[in-house]
Order: structure tokens, then sequence, then C-alpha cells
């Protein structure tokens, strides 16, 4: 089997693709291996780091997860940045390309977060007029990923996963599932995770997140640092999930503290091992 | 404007609008602290939530992680906290116009000239500057450099009527009367410091093989090299050069941005060259 083939075939559990791992990245073979990166690191004219994406591509599925097409600014999206992921997305084909429920850009300044916003209808209209544009760009489906929470935001006229479920139905996008995500959240503004993935419109859901996080400096709020192996809590949500919904793609994000690749590999393993459990068990049924 | 424009105002209002005596370092003039009216009483609330800081921290986190990523010669020179501090207060006031993030800090040189606490540090803007001209040559497109040997086949007659376009991923710099290029290359090669000759230095940074390399040069060679990029030919360039510095050895430098693939190939006025 040649390695295309090989790396071809289904997606299983795949990592974020860190700079210092590029060359263990490219020689690894594991059954079901990809890899994410954000686009906004790899926009640029040309260079190492698109060679470096490229090489990686030639071997792996890459998927492109963005963290700054602010699909939830009161504005349509940027239609240089939106130039610039079509042309990376033409020349990468990815796996897959995401986005978040949340906005990031706003009045011609890039403010580097996540940042969220009351759900009304207004903001509903506007979030699928967003994704309507960004997918007729790219002449594909993308991904919208749940974010974390650390605000009680007055004026919610919707819960989150039924907010999803409406912008998944209008534009057809399908919904990235960052369980470390909804586990944060529910500490955060004090509801139930377990309750929250019940109501997911799991039917969409093209690709799951696992990540660590950490404690802020009182103890009270969980950050969703990405700076620590995946907690135990979350692996459970996520076993359950499996269980529940059937294999779906799987990534392990780590942007700090960043281990060695063989670290990152072994947990990723983990969450390969639960998605061909849960296959193998299916193919039993079938 | 409609409630979710109103929102997103009021909320960036109320990430940035932390009173100046918060800041780590204190110079700041008195004029760039914004008098604002104070924000809406539901806004200030939500604010006032402990998870709101989070916002906070991440987005200025974000600005000054993509500064020190960006400007590694300046953090070096200056260390991590001060060189946080200072970048803590650019970003408050320069915020990224992109998502980009190795696109941001252009401005970040013009602030350290204008800084108060890095006045004694006259090479500062100047070791910045070297470094964006790094990030600038690193993103720049692709493109195949002109191979001196097929130069030699053009007709000398033709040769200085002939324009030579540098490549997108080179940059050069001329500093006069400060070794701002020795400064900037013994903390990018985190080498230990040198006493440097104090006198003017040039220097040329350009991508070859996926790499940005670079080289001392001299105000001859920036001047023909500003020439270049302007689009003169040849032969004015090297006037250019000689004005600049009467003593050149033009044919000598000629070859050295030959030899280090500073010039784009398949330029229209070289047609004999590939």
């Amino acid at each position: 089997m040649n390695i295309s083939e090989f790396t071809e075939r289904e997606p299983g559990a795949g990592l974020g693709l860190k700079p210092q791992h590029y060359d263990d990245a490219l020689h690894c073979i594991e059954e079901g291996l990809w890899f994410e990166v954000h686009p906004e690191n790899y926009m640029v004219a040309g260079g190492p780091r698109l060679a470096w994406l490229e090489a990686i591509r030639a071997r792996h599925p890459v998927s492109l997860h963005g963290v700054s097409l602010s699909l939830a600014a009161d504005a349509p999206p940027d239609q240089r940045h939106l130039q610039r992921l079509a042309e990376l997305a033409t020349r990468i084909e990815p796996l897959l390309v995401s986005e978040h429920l949340a906005w990031s850009t706003w009045n011609g300044h890039y403010h580097p977060d996540l940042l969220p916003f009351p759900r009304t209808a207004a903001a509903l209209a506007r979030i699928e007029d967003n994704i309507q544009r960004t997918q007729e760009r790219l002449g594909r489906r993308i991904a919208i990923e749940n974010p974390t929470h650390y605000l009680r935001i007055d004026g919610h006229e919707w819960e989150e996963t039924d907010f999803l479920a409406e912008l998944a139905r209008r534009t057809g996008c399908g919904l990235l599932l960052d369980v470390n995500n909804v586990y944060l959240s529910a500490h955060n503004l004090g509801f139930d995770a377990t309750q929250y993935l019940s109501r997911f419109p799991v039917d969409a859901v093209m690709e799951i997140h696992l990540a660590g996080h950490s404690r802020d400096a009182d103890g009270a709020l969980l950050i969703d640092s990405h700076d620590a192996p995946v907690a135990p809590a979350v692996w459970s949500l996520y076993r359950a999930l499996i269980d529940r919904i059937g294999p779906r793609p799987t990534l392990i994000e780590r942007d700090d503290h960043i281990p060695a690749f063989a670290a990152l590999l072994a947990e990723r393993r983990h969450a390969q091992d639960v998605l061909t459990r849960r296959r193998t068990r299916m193919e039993r049924t079938a | 404007m409609s409630a979710l424009a109103r929102f997103q105002d009021d909320f960036l209002r109320a990430v940035y609008d932390v009173p100046v005596s918060d800041m780590p370092v204190s110079d700041v003039p008195a004029a760039d602290a914004p008098i604002m009216p104070p924000l809406d009483a539901q806004i200030a609330a939500m604010a006032a939530q402990p998870g709101f800081a989070v916002y906070r921290n991440t987005i200025l986190k974000g600005c000054v992680d993509a500064l020190q990523a960006n400007f590694p010669s300046v953090a070096r020179l200056v260390g991590d906290d001060w060189f946080r501090a200072a970048a803590t207060i650019h970003a408050r006031a320069s915020r990224p116009a992109g998502a980009s993030l190795i696109e941001y800090g252009a401005d970040f040189p013009d602030f350290l000239a204008r800084f108060a606490p890095a006045r004694e540090l006259d090479y500062l803007p100047g070791v910045a500057a070297l470094d964006r001209c790094w990030t600038e040559a690193h993103v720049a497109c692709d493109e195949v450099p002109l191979d001196a040997a097929a130069l030699a086949h053009v007709p000398a007659a033709a040769l200085g009527d002939g324009v030579l376009r540098p490549l997108a991923a080179a940059r050069w710099r001329w500093f006069d009367a400060l070794p701002v290029y020795t400064i900037w290359r013994l903390n990018r090669e985190a080498r230990a410091p040198e006493q440097p000759a104090w006198h003017g230095e040039g220097a040329l940074l350009v991508r070859q093989g996926g790499e940005v390399r670079w080289f001392g040069i001299g105000r001859g060679a920036c001047a023909f090299l500003d020439a270049c990029a302007a689009g003169m030919p040849l032969a004015g360039a090297a006037d250019a050069a000689l004005q600049a510095e009467p003593a050149l050895d033009v044919a000598a430098m000629l070859a050295m941005l030959l030899i280090n693939g500073v010039f784009a190939a398949g330029h229209d006025s070289f047609p004999f060259v590939s």
C-alpha cells in the first residue's frame, strides 16, 4: 500500500500541526492520521511556510481551521481575507474548512480571540448570510465550531445548540463539536455538559475537537488554553459521545507548552482507539 | 446602528478601556490616553464579570506574542519583560489590521523611535526594521532568481540598458552612523555581544532556497538596489551607486549581488536571460 492510499482512507484522529513538528509529521504513518492548521498562518505570498504545508499535504489529509473570519460580526467577511482563504484552499485541497461561532474582526481591526455575542434573531440572520457568502466563495460546505464561554450575556434569544442547528438547517453548513469547549462552558456558566451534548445536532457534526485546559488565577474559571493534555473528564464525555453518535474525525489541539511529537501522537492514538473500537462495533452489527 | 454592532463597539471599548495607570510601563504620554464617555451600564456590568478579563488578556496576549515572534532581535536586546511591556503599549494603540499576525508590527519600528523609554537605545528602531525585513523576505512570493552565469551571454553593449529587478524576497537598508546591522546580526544569530565599530552600515536580506540569509553591504550597494527597484537601467543604477560611494568597485558589488541571487530571472529587459 502506498502512502496516499493509506492516508486517504477514512480520517480518524488528527493532530494540530506545529512548526516544530514538521519533520516528524511529514514522515509519520499511522492509520487515520491527518493534520489541522490555522489558515491565517499560511496566508502568505510564498516561502517556506507554504512549502512545508504543501509537503505535509502531499502525504496527509490537512484541514483548515480558521480563527478569524469573524462570522458573528455584524458585517460581511473581509473580502481580502476570504480571497486569501480561497486561494489557500485551492492550493491545499483541505479535508475540511472550519470556523467559529464568534467574532474577532471589527471596523478594520483584528482582535485575536473568539468573542461572544447575544444569540438573537438578528445575529442568526447575519451569521447565516456570512456562512452562505463563505460557502459560495469557497465552493464547499464549511463547519462551525461552538466556542468556549466565560461570560453571562444578557439578551440571548436562542440556546446555543438550537442556534447551531438552525444555522446548519438554513445554510447546509456542518458543525465542529469541541468537547473541551462544552466542558469549559458548562463549568464557567454552570450548565450540564452531558445535557448540552444530548441536545447538540449531532447529525451535522463533521469533526470533533479535543484539547487541554487550565484554571485562571482565581481558580474559578476554566480557560481554553490548549496547553495541557486532554483532561480525563473530557475524555469521558468524548467516549460517551462517540459511543452514541458513531465515529467522527477527531482532532487533538495543542498550542502551548508543546511536548515532543511522540507525546501528542500517544494522545492521538487514544482517540484513534476510541474511533476504531466504535467502527469495529458498527461493522459487526451491520 | 444595529444592536449587534453596538454590542461589538461596546465590547471592544470595554476590552481596551483600561486606565493608563494600570499599564506596566508608566512613561505613556498623557496625550495617548483617550478620554472616553462612561460605558453603558449593561456592558459595564458584563465587563465587571471575572470572565471578561479572559477576553481582555487573550486579545492583548495574542498581539504581544505576535510582536515578540516578529521582532525576536529586539526582544533579545531589551529582555522579555521590557519588550512585552513596550509591546503591550503598542498593541493597545495600534491593533492588527488583519488576522495574518505575521504581518503585524509594520509600525513597531516607528513606535520604538518615538517611545520615550527607548530614547537611549538609538539603534533599536533600526534593529526592529531589520526584523521586519526578515519577515517580509520570509513570506514574499516565490520567484526564480537570475542565474549570474546567464548574464554573461548578454552582449556587453546591451548590458547598460538592461534592468535588474530585485526579488520580492530581497530587502536592504542603509543606516547612517549606527552599526545597526552588526547589532541586529549578533542578536538574530544569538551570539555574545561584541563592541561594534560605531559607523554606518547597510544590510541585505534575501531568501534563498527557503531560508532568509543576510549580508553586510555598503552605501553604494544600497543605492544601487534602490535604483534597480525603481526600474532604473543598469548603467544609471551604477551611477547612483558611485554617487553614494565614489570608491565603490561596481563590478565586484554586482558580482556579489548576482552570486547571492538577489535579482529575479526572466525580466523583459534581459531577453537573453532566463
